[in-house]
């Protein structure tokens, strides 16, 4: 690497003196003075979210309503904090989503442990975690803070999806080359 | 009513005179604090504090929504929560010394209170007379000499904390106003030369430098400001220094010390510490405006006595030359200037950063005392020159 | 230890490197000799071989030999002999090692059968692997990674079938997800000698099925589940419990009879969420009894004894023992001591230490069942050859307690420690349980305990380490695989502050020191320690025993010692 020695430029006596700089540093914050405030006034005013933000994790479900995560851990496994506890269960007959299976029978996800890496959301093989746009949490205890199943569904909503992979797999076994 | 205060005990007097300094200063300080947030957040360009509202001011329509953006129920919600909170106490201070700092900096910045000018009427005579607690003969060298006392109460605090960071802070605050202490005096020795006329009997009250500043003709009415620019100039940063404002708050210096003197302080003891830093800057720009600014005459070359008859001959109403209104009009136009420059101390922190502590020593000792003594020196040749050729 | 007879080698050419493999060994395990991996799905070491997977597809070639004069034909460029390599790939499973035989697993043909064979097996495979319990230990998986072609260009409806059929009460069948290799089906027909399982229709609509009117119910119905490549065949107890890449597997033995079938246990958290076999060849190859699959359950039992208890009320540990100690003294000379052929060898070893201090005597409960003559045997108690070694007892145990039942009636006897054994199944009446005091050291609650004056609770085989002499007289160690229940002490903790409030030495109790005593003391022990037990196990002399009339039947890789003790076994 080359070596670059740059020559410092010899200050003039008026710079030496600091009273140029002060005056036009006081010129500058005299005319911000009388700007309007760029801050956002928080409770009452939100930022505008961007697309991609990663917010708190959430559950969601598909555009019928039924529940997608089908429990396979994975967002378990690759959580680096390990903020993520799933207990699984199997569907029970007769909920019309037996041919899924599987789903969570409870889904903590413990967001003082959260950091917000989103792979979980990465890692999703359904489709069903997502990060979304809520980004505060506050709670007066530690079980405040820990999201169970039902409030990370009521948190993560609706989303469209693109593959409807259980509904057609069951259109399949109904209609398709079953024997 | 004259009659009745004169005819008060002194110590009633003295009494009623010290509750009456505290009772301005006190809130004038405290809106001081609320003040510097405000610039600050403006020159920020943040809102500053305006959430806190008294309930019923919130039905007021207009007002109240006002006061509450401008923050100045804040005021009254940081001095209530520096009252009632808890007062910290460490384990491992100096009890005694501990607690007596906080009062030790409240002394000098009240006492110098009493000796400034801050207003005058006319007696019947016409001579002006200056409204000042205290008029003693010395006038600035009680202040000077008062004033700084106040450096015993930081060296006292970071030495009673038994911490490192407060005891750097009390190091470095005495180390910086004994050295800018020197300047600060012998930039107001011309003003002074000016105004005592050889064979004269000389005098050091600031009333009096106003009263040079309320001479007619052109070098009678002219501001010191003008006179004197260097002096000024000096004398202000010196100010800044002697009052540990920015950029000479080496003892503070939250970026090195956490929080200087005051890192174990809290709750009232530290609202103390702030209560003598506001007034102390009050004093400072109270002399300084005494000093270069022509007191409470409104303009230069426009002396109060001028401004009143021109008052006087436009309106015509009797009240406008009652001393009661020629005083408090002189005490508004002196307030004037003193929160100019108090918002001139604001705008200067918020603007330039702060020195390094060998760029303060070296500033103190090796460029501002050289000139302030070349000043002095050539002022004392030209007015010796000058008085030569006059007589 | 009798060493094995020295198998014929021949040397075969596996990539270019020769190794020397056993006469008879197959490709694929001869490539494993050679550090070489040749995929397959259901070809299994300890089945038969049927080739219908075609993965382990490799290319072979032998030496050219000159037709005419037998003489060995050399390649001029290389200056060996030339190979002739067979143009089709064959495979590996059902080739047998030949001497000079050259294989190739990496070539492009190789290659080529491997993605075609992966592609056309997951054509009708579906997209389970998020719910299906297999992922993570799925062959499919695996190998798809491994040889797979990467992405799939079947853009077909995929084949539906039945996806939760019920073989038997512990096994499910998910038929998609089945590739047919028919392992399951070797297995219930060769080891489990229980031919249920079946393919049936042909081409894409095969499907395993039980015989009709059966089911795969046996006692060895969920080895299937083990040996399934994919997640056909699922366990139903582990069905949705847990994915498999959490679990922590320790080395550990089926209790149930002296088979001592090495097994791990699969865990998380202190919590056991499953048993599998670990292949040892000398006991138990790699299967296990279903009934042993089940014994983690007693860990979190709901009558799990959790508190030391002196006459009924909840104590501390301390208490617990000083009283114990002041019992003894009490009734010195009247004590009697229970051992159990279920306690480690190191617990029998500190049992019969509190004997000797106590001078007490010893008997041991015995625990006979039927033996299926695979993987669980005649005798209940996985230790009692443990017990003999110890010096423990000399004899083997009576059927029934009556020995002591006499001593008890006759007021001989007035104190009994009872190590983990429930007296009241032993024979003892409750009239004979009121007259004596029971110092009980148990885990779970029964009669005995209820029963006892100072109940001791302690550990199951899961939260300790131990060893264990199975059968065979084969010495192998179990190891803990979960944290012990809260309220319980270590067994030997608990045997050998007995044996000091006795009156005894005060002995060791972490198994390095404690081993150092036992092979100082035990001779059939002799130089050895915990730590160098090796995994598999170590068989100890039987000779001092052999003339004992063990009641064990034959069952896989173990024959009775001789005829005359099998006939003459105790009813």
């Amino acid at each position: 690497m080359a070596v670059i020695t740059l020559q410092r430029k010899p200050l003039t006596f008026a710079e030496r003196t600091y009273v140029p700089q002060i005056l036009s540093g006081l010129r500058t914050t005299f005319k911000r003075l009388w700007r309007p405030a760029e801050t956002l006034e928080y409770p009452e005013e939100r930022p505008a979210i961007p697309p991609g933000y990663r917010g708190v994790p959430t559950l969601v479900r598909d555009p019928n309503g039924r529940e997608k995560c089908v429990s396979c851990q994975l967002c378990e496994f690759v959580c680096p904090p390990k903020a993520i506890r799933i207990t699984p269960g199997a569907v029970p007959e007769g909920s019309g989503r037996e041919h899924v299976e599987k789903a969570p029978s409870a889904f903590d996800i413990d967001m003082l442990r959260c950091i917000y890496c989103g792979l979980c959301q990465e890692v999703c093989p359904e489709e069903a975690i997502f990060l979304q746009n809520q980004y505060s949490m506050s709670g007066y205890t530690r079980e405040e803070m820990v999201n169970h199943k039902d409030r990370l569904y009521e948190l993560g909503g609706t989303l469209p999806d693109a593959h409807h992979k259980w509904d057609k797999k069951q259109a399949a076994a109904e209609h398709g080359n079953a024997h | 009513m004259i009659d009745f205060w004169s005819n008060l005990h002194p110590v009633v007097q003295g009494l009623l005179k010290g509750l009456a300094v505290i009772l301005v200063i006190f809130p004038l300080a405290g809106a001081c604090s609320l003040a510097e947030r405000k610039i600050s957040a403006w020159m920020q360009r943040r809102p500053g504090p305006n959430r806190a509202i008294v309930p019923w001011f919130a039905y007021v329509p207009f007002l109240g929504r006002f006061l509450q953006r401008l923050g100045v129920f804040h005021l009254i919600a940081d001095g209530a929560k520096f009252l009632f909170k808890e007062e910290p106490m460490p384990g491992h201070v100096n009890k005694l010394y501990y607690v007596l700092a906080p009062a030790l900096a409240m002394m000098p910045a009240f006492a110098t209170v009493t000796v400034v000018p801050f207003g005058a009427y006319f007696n019947a005579a016409g001579d002006a007379v200056p409204l000042m607690l205290a008029n003693v003969d010395v006038g600035l060298l009680a202040v000077f000499a008062v004033s700084s006392l106040g450096v015993y109460s930081l060296i006292l605090a970071g030495w009673a904390s038994n911490s490192k960071y407060p005891f750097l802070g009390g190091i470095r605050a005495s180390a910086q106003l004994i050295s800018y202490e020197l300047s600060l005096t012998l930039s107001v020795v011309p003003v002074f030369l000016w105004i005592n006329a050889p064979g004269t009997p000389g005098t050091m009250s600031l009333a009096k430098v106003v009263e040079f500043q309320s001479l007619p003709g052109f070098w009678g009415g002219t501001w010191f400001l003008f006179l004197m620019p260097l002096s000024a100039f000096i004398f202000l940063v010196a100010l800044f220094a002697e009052t540990n404002r920015l950029p000479f708050d080496m003892a503070e210096s939250e970026a090195d010390l956490v929080g200087g003197f005051h890192t174990e302080y809290g709750a009232f003891k530290w609202s103390l510490f702030f209560v003598a830093e506001y007034s102390n800057m009050l004093v400072g720009s109270g002399v300084f405006a005494l000093l270069f600014l022509g007191g409470w005459n409104p303009l230069p070359w426009l002396p109060l006595a001028d401004f009143v008859g021109w008052l006087h001959h436009l309106t015509g109403a009797a009240w406008t030359i009652h001393p009661l209104f020629v005083g408090l009009l002189s005490i508004a136009i002196f307030l004037g200037k003193v929160l100019g420059l108090i918002f001139v101390f604001m705008w200067v922190r918020w603007t330039v950063p702060r020195f390094r502590y060998d760029q303060i020593m070296k500033l103190g000792w090796q460029k501002l005392l050289p000139l302030a003594i070349a000043n002095l020196i050539f002022y004392a040749l030209a007015i010796a020159l000058i008085q030569q050729s006059a007589s | 230890m009798i060493a094995p007879a020295k198998p014929e080698l021949v040397t075969v050419n596996i990539d270019g490197r020769e190794v020397a493999v056993p006469k008879g060994t197959n490709v694929i395990e001869a490539a494993r000799q050679a550090g070489v991996d040749v995929p397959h799905f259901c070809y299994h070491s300890k089945l038969s071989v049927v080739g219908n997977c075609r993965m382990c597809l490799v290319e072979m070639g032998l030496p050219t030999v000159d037709p005419a004069t037998k003489a060995p034909v050399m390649d001029p460029a290389t200056g060996k002999q030339k190979i002739n390599w067979i143009p089709r790939p064959q495979i590996g499973c059902a080739t047998n090692a030949t001497p000079g035989l050259h294989i190739r697993t990496q070539t492009p043909q190789v290659k080529d059968c491997r993605e075609g064979v992966m592609e056309f097996l997951l054509i009708n495979h579906p997209l389970d692997c998020p719910i299906c319990d297999q992922a993570g230990e799925c062959k499919l998986q695996e190998q798809s990674t491994g040889y797979g072609r990467g992405y799939s260009r079947f853009i077909e409806q995929k084949n539906v079938k039945p996806k939760r059929t019920l073989l038997g009460p512990r096994v499910m069948l998910d038929d998609e997800r089945c590739i047919l290799c028919s392992r399951c089906i070797r297995f219930s027909n060769e080891i489990a000698k229980d031919d249920v399982l079946g393919f049936i229709d042909r081409g894409s609509y095969s499907t395993l099925a039980c015989y009709p009117g059966k089911k795969l119910e046996n006692n060895y119905s969920l080895n299937t589940v083990d040996i399934c490549p994919v997640g056909a065949l699922t366990s139903t107890d582990f069905r949705f419990k847990m994915r498999v890449w959490f679990l922590k597997q320790t080395n550990s033995l089926d209790t149930e009879s002296s088979v001592g079938a090495n097994t791990v246990v699969w865990s998380r958290e202190g919590a056991i969420y499953r048993i599998t076999p670990r292949q040892n060849d000398g006991v138990n190859d790699t299967w296990m009894a279903d009934s042993g699959r089940e014994l983690y359950k007693q860990v979190a039992a709901a009558d799990r004894l959790a508190a030391a208890k002196v006459s009924g009320a909840d104590s501390t540990l301390d208490a617990a023992i000083t009283a114990a100690g002041d019992l003894f003294k009490s009734s010195a000379g009247a004590v009697a001591v229970v051992g159990s052929g279920r306690s480690s060898v190191e617990e029998q070893f500190l049992t019969r230490k509190l004997a000797t201090v106590l001078q007490a005597p010893v008997s041991l409960v015995s625990r006979v069942g039927k033996g299926d003559g695979i993987l669980v045997s005649a005798d209940r108690n996985p230790n009692v050859r443990g017990a003999l070694v110890t010096g423990l007892i000399n004899a083997l145990p009576a059927p029934k307690l009556t020995d002591l039942a006499v001593a008890i009636d006759a007021g001989k006897v007035r104190t009994v420690v009872a190590v983990g054994e429930d007296l009241a199944a032993a024979g003892l009446t409750a009239a004979q349980l009121a007259k004596i005091a029971i110092v009980y050291l148990g885990t779970h609650a029964n009669t005995t305990s209820a029963a006892a004056r100072i109940v001791l609770p302690s550990l199951t085989v899961f939260e300790k380490n131990g060893t264990l002499v199975n059968q065979q007289f084969r010495l192998q160690k179990f190891q803990q695989a979960v944290p012990a229940a809260i309220g319980t002490t270590d067994d030997l903790v608990i045997l050998s502050r007995l044996v000091a409030a006795a009156g005894g030495p005060t002995l060791p109790v972490d198994l390095t020191a404690l081993w150092k005593v036992l092979a100082a003391e035990v001779s059939a022990l002799g130089p050895m320690s915990f730590a160098s037990l090796p995994e598999t196990g170590l068989l100890l002399d039987a000779t001092p025993w052999a003339a004992l009339p063990f009641i064990e039947g034959e069952s896989l890789h173990y024959q009775p010692s001789s005829a005359k003790a099998t006939e003459g076994r105790p009813a």
